[in-house]
């Protein structure tokens, strides 16, 4: 599957998910910032990735809930610490957290995921398939 | 008082299926509400009494360790109304089931007539967030929930 074809496909599931618009999916766009996703949405969202693309996504592997959860070794004073830091970036190596590593504010945390990220996800664990 | 819209199991496969039913009669509160003169089951009610017969399917086949709660119906479609004097049955199906959520489908029909169907939500609260919010005790599969069901079990025909 091209990347095109990935990104289709996540657009058409968002679109479901999230009951937003075509118009409204774009690369950049934020889940919870711009197309409004809230906490039971994710769940709904790996459910539909799963179906749509017919992979297994484990629990904490795309939302990862560890530091969403404020655990105080990952998370302190509001910050992700330089452990948390490592954490996401082992967890999510398709990623680009270039910017957020520079400011870790865990309120920020949900702006990093968007449209891109979650298309990123889906090839790297379709490659992966594939290798395994 | 306890929100309960299953009158009856009629056939249960843990982790898998179950079928229950409804009996509508003139005398329930709503009906004299909805509308007057002319008494339907409000859809959002029979989306409840799908939603419990899921629950408890979902909430069984985890031996109710889990605080399950509807989180979202992802579909819903109606077709026809439900009257008093009819019977509700409820098939559903469990198509999804993960540690922090699951999600069923579902047929309503009445006196065998399809009226609806659905595709529902439900969140695991012990395996999600919410989990740190509500603490302990289950209050969705409560001891009065459970000795119904029990109740239900001991006197199911053979």
């Amino acid at each position: 599957m091209t990347k095109d074809e990935i990104y289709q496909k996540v657009a058409g599931t968002l679109v479901e998910a999230l009951n937003v618009d075509e118009d409204e999916i774009k690369k950049e766009a934020k889940l919870q910032g711009d197309l409004g996703a809230e906490s039971i949405d994710f769940l709904d969202i790996v459910f539909r990735l799963e179906r749509e693309f017919g992979i297994k996504i484990p629990r904490g592997e795309l939302f990862p809930e560890s530091i969403f959860q404020g655990d105080p070794d990952l998370v302190q004073d509001g910050m992700i610490t330089e452990k948390g830091l490592k954490e996401l970036h082992e967890r999510m190596p398709y990623a680009e957290l270039g910017d957020f590593d520079k400011n870790p504010e865990l309120s920020h945390l949900g702006d990093i995921f968007t449209v891109d990220l979650i298309s990123r996800y889906i090839d790297y664990k379709l490659n992966q398939t594939t290798k395994a | 008082m306890r929100w309960i819209w299953i009158d009856r199991f009629l056939a249960y496969e843990k982790g898998k299926s179950a079928t229950t039913a409804k009996y509508l009669s003139l005398a329930e509160d709503f009906l004299t509400a909805h509308f007057p003169g002319y008494p339907v089951m409000p859809a959002p009610l029979i989306l409840e009494g799908m939603a419990q017969t899921g629950g408890i399917l979902v909430g069984d086949a985890t031996d109710f360790r889990e605080k399950v709660v509807l989180a979202k119906i992802n579909k819903a479609t109606f077709t026809g109304e439900a009257v008093a004097g009819q019977e509700l049955v409820y098939k559903v199906e469990l198509i999804s089931l993960r540690s922090e959520g699951s999600i069923i489908t579902g047929e309503v029909s009445a006196d065998g007539i399809s009226i609806g169907q659905a595709e529902i939500q439900f969140a695991h609260l012990d395996n999600t967030r919410a989990g740190q919010m509500f603490g302990e005790t289950n209050f969705v599969f409560t001891g009065e929930l459970k000795r119904m069901l029990a109740q239900a079990h001991s006197t199911a025909k053979p």
